[in-house]
């Protein structure tokens, strides 16, 4: 999934050599332009728009090339947009997913416990050493368990259900609810950067790998299923598709040392 | 910079949150009130894709949109390097407002400023 092309662009066009659309017809064309995932400027103006759509006179100054004239009902407009999707090499409609983190810096203090917690790979640092979402394509459809386990509600998921998950304003209620749900250092024993420490120094031999395998499976297991009993929200098949015990300690590690990396201090601190 | 609010709409297409005759209500009386706006047909799509359009919305002087709540927004855009302007945006939350009450702060309330104050930043893109 490419998420490097911009949305189409549309100029629903009513300037100079155009027809005024009735409120109406407006609708109705946006409602159609919008279903196709466009992104629409209903303005004389059509700025950098990549196609013109509108009611055009004979002589006009809309480009031919990208110019749709109305009227054009369903499924015609859809069909002609489709088609002119495909010249100006936008983004194809629908090939995005719409379950990404999105992280509220004004209350994130940078703990680092959804890049230890995520195995999927979707945190990351900057050049700074700030937490920022990477690979928002690995993030798993529903499943909000990293905002679950952010101390400070730092991690919105802005088409989940309820807040302040949602985006919805973080009450004292809110933040003295996540922290009773989950501690993600107390789920692992203690000290989550201790343990995590610990561990890669237990990896340096073969046994201590495939007991650390065993290990970070059960706790990954029981952190979800406890987030899962706790919030009932953490899609089944999330709990289902953990991967495989040596996957899994594989993928803690790489975490936590992206996560101790960042939390380092600096050499010339 | 122009001090009329462009005016921003979201209509939230590739998930149910936004009540669908909340948006379509909101949506059909900027079509009927022939005013000039900006259609999107999901902002966590042009976020995802760090579309252009969002730093030219941003960046354009004093906005209003009708979306979702104010903190997803604001995080939303900023997540691509644009952040809004807190001093000229104003969200209109359309799962929370009624139509009615949303076209109204739309189309004819002056522009109150309602994204949260905060002090974060996010890392450089």
């Amino acid at each position: 999934m490419s998420l490097s092309q911009p949305a189409l662009r549309i100029a629903l066009y009513e300037g100079a050599g155009a027809k005024k659309l009735s409120g109406a017809a407006r609708f109705e064309t946006l409602k159609t332009l919008l279903a196709q995932g466009c992104s629409v400027r209903r303005a004389e103006n059509p700025g950098t728009a990549a196609v013109w759509v509108g009611d055009f006179d004979a002589v006009t100054n809309a480009p031919e090339s990208a110019t749709l004239r109305l009227p054009l009902n369903e499924p015609s407009l859809a069909e002609a947009v489709e088609t002119s999707r495909t010249k100006v090499h936008a983004a194809p409609s629908g090939q995005w997913k719409p379950w990404f983190p999105v992280i509220d810096y004004d209350r994130c203090t940078n703990c680092m416990q959804c890049l230890s917690f995520c195995l999927f790979g979707v945190y990351g640092v900057d050049a700074d050493r700030k937490l920022q979402v990477q690979n928002q394509d690995n993030c798993k459809t529903n499943c909000p368990a990293c905002s679950r386990v952010c101390p400070e509600a730092a991690i919105l998921f802005p088409k989940y259900k309820a807040g302040p998950i949602n985006g919805d304003v973080v009450s004292d209620a809110d933040l003295e609810r996540e922290k009773m749900k989950v501690d993600i250092s107390a789920l692992l024993g203690g000290d989550v950067y201790s343990l995590l420490r610990e561990r890669t120094a237990k990896a340096q031999s073969r046994f201590s790998k495939e007991r650390d395998a065993d290990k970070a499976l059960a706790e990954r297991q029981k952190c979800l299923t406890k987030l899962a009993a706790l919030s009932a929200d953490i899609p089944p098949e999330v709990l289902a598709a953990l991967p495989s015990p040596q996957e899994i300690a594989r993928r803690a590690e790489e975490a936590a040392a992206k996560a101790r990396a960042a939390l380092a201090p600096l050499p010339n601190a | 910079m122009d001090a009329t609010p462009r005016l921003l709409y979201c209509h939230c297409q590739f998930a149910q949150v936004l009540p669908k005759e909340t948006k379509e209500a909101v949506l059909q009386a900027l079509c009927e009130a022939g005013v000039e706006f900006e259609a999107v047909a999901d902002l966590c799509e042009l976020s995802a894709r760090r579309d252009p359009l969002l730093k030219e919305l941003a960046e354009g002087g004093p906005l209003k949109i009708a979306a979702c709540f104010p903190r997803a927004v604001k995080w939303l855009f900023a997540a691509t390097g644009s952040p809004l302007q807190a001093d000229h945006t104003q969200v209109c939350n359309l799962r929370v407002e009624t139509a009615a009450a949303a076209v109204q702060q739309l189309l004819h309330g002056e522009l109150l400023p309602n994204l949260p104050a905060g002090k974060g930043a996010p890392p450089a893109i």
